[in-house]
Parts: C-alpha cells; sequence; structure tokens
C-alpha cells in the first residue's frame, strides 16, 4: 500500500484571537482514495480545509498539496484543487449553465471543452434537467448537487468538500455519495467533512478525527477498527426474560469480565474476551430464559466517540 | 480579470438596479432641459457660454440653501445622482459576495485575490461613467436643439472635463462604498454606512457643520471686515474636506467660470459697488483648470485612498464560509 502522498501538513497551526483553532496538525493524505475529515463542531476542519487552500494564512507550520505549498504558490494548488464550501452559494440570478460557465471561464477552459464538461456534470448531479433555470429557484439540496458539479468542471486532482451532504433528501445523498466513490477511479483524490459517520463510513478509505484543533486519531477505517477492538472491549448484550441480583452476582465473578451494566432485563456486559458461551450457560443455569445475546462490533461511531472522548 | 469584468458588467446591465438609475438620469436630463426651456431663451444677460448654461441654470424661485441651489444640473448630480450612483454601484461589491456564499467559491479558483476586487471596481466605473456620459449628451443634443447655439471648442473643453470630474467624483463614492463592503460582513451595514456618509458630507457637514466650526473659531462679533473674511476663509477651507463641496466648487468654476477677479480661493466678498467695476471677462480655460487642478487631484487621491484600504483589508481579510 505504498501509495503517493497529495496532502501533507506539518505542524500546521492557526489560531483566533488567542485561541488555537488547529494545533500543530500533521496530516498525511494518499493519492486516489477517499478521506474523511471528522470531528465535532469547531474541531477546526473547516480551518484545515482553508489553510490547504492557501484561503487562510497558517500562524506556523506548513502545508504541501499536490506538491506546492499553499500558502506562497496558491494559485498552482488552486488549479489543480477544487473546493465545495459548507454554505456553497451561487449568482442566484444566473442559471446553473451559466455559473458553472464562469468558473469554467476562471479556469481557462476552453468554451467548447467547458459546455461538454458541464452537461457531462450536470446530468452527474442530476441536474441535467434545470441547467437553465436561475440557480436562485434551486433548493438548497440543488445547490449542493451544482456546488458539486462546480468542484468537478476543472477536472481537479484533488477535490475538497465541506459538508458535501448536508441538506440533501436521502436519495440525493445516495447518488452523491456513489459519484464521490468513483472519482478516484478516474484521477481524483477526495477529502470531505462530515458529521454523519455512516456516510463516511460507507465510502472513505481513510479518515482522520480532529478534536480541538489536534489530530486525535487517523489511518485507515480497516485498522481503526481492528485496533479499537483489541483496545480490549468486546461488548456483549444480553436479554433475558428476568433478571436476578444473584446472576449478575456470578457473571461479575467470571473471570475476563470487567463491567456489567443492568437495564432492566437488559444486561450490558463488557469483557476482555469474547465471553458469550461462558454467560449464556450461567444465564441457563439459573434458570432464567434466556432472549437474546449479541455480541457488539464496533463502528465508526465507536471510534469516533471513543476518540472524542479521549480528546476531551 | 476579463471574466470576472465581463460578468459583472453583464450582472450591471441586467439588474434592476441599472434600471432605475437608467430612469434616475432620463428624470434629471428630463427636468433640466424644462428648466433650461423655461430660463434661457427668456434670459438676456451676459452672452459668454451659454451652451454651458444648458447645465447650470436654475429655476426661478426655487429654494436655495447657502446659495446651492438644488435643482440646477450639476448641483443635483453633486449631492443626489453621482453619489448614489457610486454607492449603488459598490455597496455589495465584496459583502454581496460574501453573504451569498460565493467568495469562498470565487477566491477557491486559480484567480488572484486582487483581480477579483479590481475587476469589480472597474466594472462599476465603467458603468458609471457610461450614465454621466449619457447623461451630458443627452442634455447637449437636445438642449442645442432647444437654445439653437452650438458649443465653441472651449465649451466642449471644459463639458468635457466636467464629464472627467464627475467620474473622478463619483469613483470616490464608488470606493468608498466598495471600502465598507469589504469591512462590513453585512450588505445592509455596508450600505447604511455609504448612506451614512453620503448624507453627512451632502447635508450636514456644508450646512450646519462647517459654518458653527468656522464661527466658534472665527466669531464675526466685532463686526470688521477683517472678521468677516476670516471667518468665512476659514469656512470654505473646512467645507472643502467634503468631497461634495469639492466637486460642486470645481464643476461650478468649470462651468460656470466666474469673471476674473472674484477669483476662487480668495473668498468671493465682493462688494456691490466693486462688481460695477469688474469686467465680466470669464476666467480662460487654462486659469480655470490651475483652479480646478487641487480639486481634480483631492478628489481623485481620496478615490485612491478609499480603494486602496478597501483593496488592502480585502486582501489581508480572512474567507471563512459563513
Amino acid at each position: 500500500m505504498d501509495k503517493q502522498v497529495i496532502v501533507e501538513t506539518k505542524d500546521l497551526t492557526k489560531s483566533y484571537d488567542g485561541a488555537v483553532v488547529v494545533d500543530h496538525l500533521n496530516l498525511s493524505i494518499a493519492e486516489n482514495e477517499v478521506f474523511g475529515l471528522l470531528g465535532p463542531n469547531g474541531a477546526g476542519k473547516t480551518t484545515t480545509i482553508l489553510m490547504l487552500l492557501g484561503l487562510t494564512e497558517p500562524a506556523s507550520g506548513a502545508a504541501r498539496v499536490c506538491g506546492f505549498n499553499p500558502t506562497k504558490e496558491p494559485l498552482k494548488v488552486k488549479r489543480v484543487a477544487g473546493y465545495m464550501p459548507e454554505k456553497v452559494g451561487f449568482y442566484d440570478n444566473l442559471t446553473a449553465r451559466k455559473n458553472l460557465d464562469i468558473i469554467a471561464e476562471l479556469n481557462n477552459i476552453s468554451y467548447d471543452e467547458s459546455q461538454r464538461q458541464i452537461d457531462r456534470l450536470l446530468n452527474a448531479v442530476g441536474l441535467g434537467k434545470v441547467a437553465d433555470m436561475a440557480v436562485g429557484k434551486f433548493s438548497r439540496g440543488m445547490k449542493q448537487r451544482l456546488g458539486i458539479a462546480d468542484v468537478l468542471i476543472k477536472k481537479p486532482k484533488l477535490a475538497i468538500l465541506d459538508e458535501p451532504t448536508a441538506g440533501l433528501d436521502p436519495e440525493g445523498i445516495n447518488q452523491t455519495l456513489d459519484l464521490l466513490a468513483s472519482l478516484p477511479q478516474t484521477g481524483t483524490t477526495v477529502i470531505m467533512s462530515s458529521h454523519r459517520l455512516y456516510e463516511v463510513q460507507r465510502i472513505c478509505h481513510s479518515i482522520g478525527i480532529l478534536s480541538k484543533g489536534k489530530l486525535v486519531v487517523a489511518g485507515s477505517l480497516d485498522q481503526l477498527g481492528r485496533d479499537a477492538l483489541t483496545d480490549g472491549r468486546y461488548r456483549i448484550e444480553v436479554e433475558t426474560a428476568r433478571l436476578t441480583p444473584d446472576l449478575i452476582e456470578t457473571i461479575k465473578k467470571l473471570s475476563g469480565i470487567t463491567h456489567v451494566e443492568a437495564d432492566g432485563n437488559h444486561l450490558s456486559i463488557s469483557a476482555d474476551s469474547d465471553l458469550r458461551t461462558e454467560i449464556a450457560k450461567i444465564v441457563v443455569q439459573s434458570d432464567i430464559p434466556l432472549v437474546e445475546m449479541k455480541i457488539h462490533e464496533f463502528s465508526l461511531d465507536d471510534i469516533y466517540m471513543k476518540y472524542f472522548q479521549e480528546g476531551q | 480579470m476579463r471574466a470576472i469584468f465581463r460578468k459583472e458588467l453583464a450582472d450591471y446591465f441586467g439588474s434592476f438596479r441599472f434600471l432605475v438609475l437608467l430612469v434616475l438620469v432620463l428624470l434629471i436630463t428630463a427636468a433640466t432641459l424644462y428648466f433650461d426651456y423655461k430660463s434661457i431663451r427668456t434670459s438676456t444677460a451676459d452672452t459668454e457660454f451659454i451652451f454651458l448654461r444648458l447645465f447650470t441654470t436654475q429655476p426661478e424661485g426655487a429654494p436655495q440653501t447657502e446659495g446651492i441651489n438644488l435643482f440646477s444640473f450639476i448641483n443635483f448630480f453633486a449631492l443626489f445622482f453621482i453619489p448614489i450612483m457610486g454607492i449603488a454601484l459598490g455597496f455589495d461589491a465584496i459583502s454581496g459576495e460574501r453573504s451569498s456564499g460565493n467568495l469562498s467559491r470565487l477566491l477557491s479558483q486559480p484567480i488572484y485575490r486582487d483581480n477579483v476586487i479590481i475587476a469589480k471596481f472597474l466594472a462599476g466605473l465603467f458603468a458609471l461613467s457610461l450614465m454621466v456620459i449619457t447623461s451630458v449628451l443627452i442634455i447637449s443634443g437636445y438642449g442645442l436643439q432647444l437654445i439653437g447655439v452650438p458649443p465653441s471648442l472651449e465649451e466642449i473643453y471644459r463639458l468635457v472635463l466636467f464629464v472627467v470630474l464627475a467620474i473622478f467624483y463619483g469613483a470616490f463614492w464608488m470606493g468608498l462604498a466598495v471600502l465598507f463592503s469589504t469591512v462590513f460582513k453585512r450588505v445592509s451595514t455596508s450600505l447604511m454606512s455609504s448612506l451614512g456618509i453620503w448624507l453627512f458630507f451632502g447635508l450636514f457637514y456644508v450646512l450646519l457643520i462647517a459654518p458653527a466650526i468656522a464661527n466658534s473659531l472665527a466669531p464675526t462679533a466685532s463686526g470688521t471686515l477683517e472678521a468677516v473674511v476670516h471667518n468665512l476663509e476659514l469656512g470654505l477651507s473646512i467645507k472643502r474636506f467634503s468631497p461634495n463641496f469639492l466637486f460642486l466648487e470645481a464643476s461650478g468654476v468649470l462651468l460656470q467660470p466666474p469673471p476674473v477677479g472674484s477669483l476662487l480661493g480668495a473668498v468671493p466678498v465682493v462688494t456691490s459697488d466693486l462688481i460695477n467695476w469688474m469686467i465680466p471677462a470669464p476666467l480662460s480655460l487654462g486659469q480655470t483648470l490651475l483652479l480646478v487642478w487641487p480639486h481634480l487631484t483631492s478628489l481623485l487621491s481620496l478615490t485612491i485612498v478609499c480603494f486602496a484600504v478597501g483593496y488592502v483589508v480585502f486582501m489581508r481579510q480572512e474567507i471563512r464560509a459563513t
């Protein structure tokens, strides 16, 4: 898995009015993958993105994007990187096509080429039928889709999308995610920030979690999942017909059990290893009908919550 | 930069705002021509620069405040039309882009940031020049039919100079509006600030504040001629801080050349018996130019200062999505 690195930051730091927003961030993103930038509100995701594009100057540290320093060579970065801001806006009085025309012109794309691109992209994001409608009449979701077409028109090597699925309906989210997931095949690396973990889990190859300006964890999704699991806890959920204090006590005595939590007829057990058979035996021996037992698999949710809590 | 310039210009010409301004231009020219029609034909006064009088004639009996007649073409131009036009063309230059969420998208394209603000300013200036020239040409054209006296070469020079002066003056207001549009994040704040400055300089400063300062610094209680002269001189200098006054004074000299003797800069304290002695020869073009040169450069430098501050603020500004 020796991939070319397309984005690299070194001790990237930014502060506003004395408050450090991005704190010595060291990030490395490989080429041709979908990278998910996660983190709670105010973690510094947008600021990081702005620094990568040279729209904001870092207080210290440096970044390299596609081999250029965005602070010193912003134009070179902007030529190869596309950016969709969180609240994307367009010229409301112009049509979708005209809006894209302007961007194509600013990128020195010839008229014939841009017209072909615009038609293709508008269809790809599902706006083919409203290409000649004024953007002012668009819904938020439609603008969001247009924003994605807007980023892709310059055929970027790197597409940075800030909350690309915010405001979309479920179908729109699916379409958008499929489109984004297909981009690495055509040579576009995608960086997306999002709050919606399942989206990130679905299409991202790697993630980085930011909290209070620091990179809490980064790596490929598989790797992180394994790490989170081996880190200890198997969580076993047990549901019985009824619960007695005796039963809880007996389970607690089982070697390898670290924590037992009872809620009604529901037991939540933390263990060092998969103790399902042992627990089942105890429950059955105590003459209490066992309704359900399952082992909890770690999802991105857990990875996120775990590191986010650690970050606090 | 060409792409943005073209887009901005297309925006202006297609916008409702431009239409409103254009209607305003037509109304002003129509009113001016009407007053011209009523007064010039009946007037038998000095025959010098009749053509220019198309632009300076004021309706008889119209209210006057401190010698400023609100209804003559140049005064209306100075006080209302050009400032409003400059502000209307500039107040949302940057803040509009910002509040619509366009700014960060635009700036993530491979263009220099200064190109955005320069292209916007130039496009506004172009639209403004077009309207000023249009209104002057309309009045000239219809006025020619009306009075039947063709303009002399000198009158044409003077008119061209007036147009240049008016464009500079408009550029100042636009520069100010662009400055506010970069400093303030919200479009309405930017607009209100520009309008506030305009009201201040257009009405309060020249009419109330400048005389008040002059009176308190140089009281005329003693009643001597020196005291009065000193008071007037001081008042004039203070008034010249107002761009409106600068324009008014300069355009007055250009279009209504004062007779030699009542030089601008010196206080026009001309007693009635002196007037009888003065030869009613208007100031020559060269001399006029010398007189308005400081005004022209002041307006230009004010414009540059406003635009430069706006430019620097914009270049250093954080571009956040929200």
